[in-house]
């Protein structure tokens, strides 16, 4: 299994901008002083000594993730903006083929639905493009974001086949030799997370997700769908003490938990994901290397690698 | 969980021991409701010497916070003084080092919401030498 990050960002799409771009040239110009600039050897030496904050970014894409599995299908979680980036790449490699894809839906809020009015493999006749999720109104959520007057074309633009599956919650569905497990999660309207498993791998979705964090029988539950995963991609928005006072109830979960549930999990990876949309790349950086600090400090018997997902990030499994 | 209390002039020093972890939290936190319900009545500063604690979770992280806000309602001092190497650290990952009144020492935390308090403990033999 592959894991591809096109949206990473929570909430609300973000963009570096003319100012972020010069201190990153300013920081790099700065740690090339006195340093060979000859060769090309040169300057990659250099651009590997600097941090991932001045050399690259997180991006500002929100959510969406593709898993590739052994199925010539895609498969993809949820349809933030990143969706756009991700159909583009998809239909590039089409050549001429019907493509099917499989969309896993966390929730309906925009940041997790705005890219599909730009998915431009739903418009090309001969695709095939199943939705699923375990929302009553999918459907009609999907078809509403694109009603005037908050869209200028409907779901009649659309030439491929579109499909809607209602996954029940807390039960296995197989999906072209995948088996997905959705779970309900605590967020405003609520959200669901998943649990792949291909005979190669297993990868949990979990975004938009708050931990109750004295209801041991929730933290029970998020234990059993991360046990014994090769990834966890999770919802990192905040940190421990927003997430228990300020932003309470908001439905955002932090590096903290994130680090605790797969440790009793006994997962191998956590990927920080959905960030919050005020941290630059140098705020994102700082979160991961405390993160990974915290692991260190609190390591059992088996270490647990951490990541925090960028815009264009992969990982192989 | 047991916490070891005293009263020094005003102020309640509570001081646990050990790991609050997701099994004590739930002890710590029935051990702690009585300290923060007399405290708070009175208006009396509670501090919390972390000096013998190893660990703590998320979980226990929100029962200081719930601990916290309460006092904060009965306008009363809440402390967590003396955080010991890995402590200190999760403290500042999860930033709860910005939002409770964290003290470097037991005799600064005193210093910050009793000085009845301080003149006390520091008269009592147990306190450093400043």
């Amino acid at each position: 299994m592959r894991v591809r990050f096109w949206g990473t960002r929570g909430s609300l799409p973000v963009a570096l901008t003319a100012a972020g771009v010069r201190e990153k040239l300013l920081a790099a110009l700065r740690a090339a002083r006195g340093r060979p600039l000859s060769t090309e050897a040169d300057l990659d030496a250099i651009l590997a000594s600097l941090p991932f904050s001045v050399a690259g970014t997180y991006g500002g894409h929100t959510s969406c993730v593709q898993i590739e599995t052994a199925s010539p299908d895609f498969f993809i979680c949820d349809m933030g903006s990143g969706l756009r980036p991700f159909g583009q790449a998809a239909t590039a490699r089409r050549q001429g083929a019907a493509q099917t894809f499989h969309i896993f839906v966390s929730h309906l809020h925009w940041d997790h639905i705005m890219g599909l009015p730009f998915f431009v493999p739903a418009f090309i006749p001969g695709n095939r493009v199943v939705f699923y999720g375990s929302h009553p109104h999918l459907e009609s959520a999907l078809r509403r974001q694109q009603e005037q007057p908050s869209f200028p074309v409907d779901f009649s633009i659309f030439g491929a086949k579109l499909e809607f599956v209602h996954l029940e919650p807390g039960r296995t569905h197989e999906v072209a030799g995948v088996g997905v497990t959705p779970m309900l999660q605590r967020h405003g309207g609520d959200s669901y997370g998943y649990r792949f498993e291909a005979p190669d791998g297993v990868v949990v979705y979990s975004t938009d997700s708050e931990h109750p964090l004295a209801q041991a029988e929730h933290t029970d539950r998020f234990v059993g769908l991360f046990r014994n995963a090769d990834l966890v991609i999770f919802d990192a928005m905040y940190s421990l003490a927003d997430a228990v006072s300020v932003k309470a109830d908001w439905g955002h979960s932090s590096n903290i938990v994130g680090v605790e549930l797969c440790q009793m999990a006994q997962a191998r990876h956590l990927c920080l994901f959905h960030h919050e949309p005020v941290f630059d790349d140098a705020a994102i950086d700082s979160v991961l290397a405390e993160t990974r600090r915290l692991e260190e400090i609190t390591r059992g018997e088996m270490p647990l690698h951490v990541s925090a997902a960028f815009d264009g990030m992969e990982i192989e499994l | 969980m047991q916490i070891a209390t005293r009263r020094v002039g005003d102020t309640v020093i509570a001081t646990p021991t050990g790991r609050i972890d997701h099994q004590s939290a739930g002890p710590f936190e029935t051990a702690l409701t009585p300290l923060v319900a007399e405290s708070g009545a009175r208006r009396g500063p509670l501090v919390l010497d972390f000096s013998g604690i190893d660990y703590i979770s998320s979980v226990g992280l929100r029962v200081l916070m719930v601990a916290a806000k309460q006092m904060r309602e009965h306008q009363a001092p809440f402390l967590v003084a003396a955080l010991q190497g890995v402590v200190a650290e999760i403290f500042a990952i999860s930033r709860f080092d910005r939002v409770l009144t964290v003290a470097p020492t037991l005799d600064d935390a005193l210093a910050r919401c009793s000085p009845e308090a301080r003149a006390q403990y520091r008269g009592s033999g147990t306190a450093p030498a400043p």
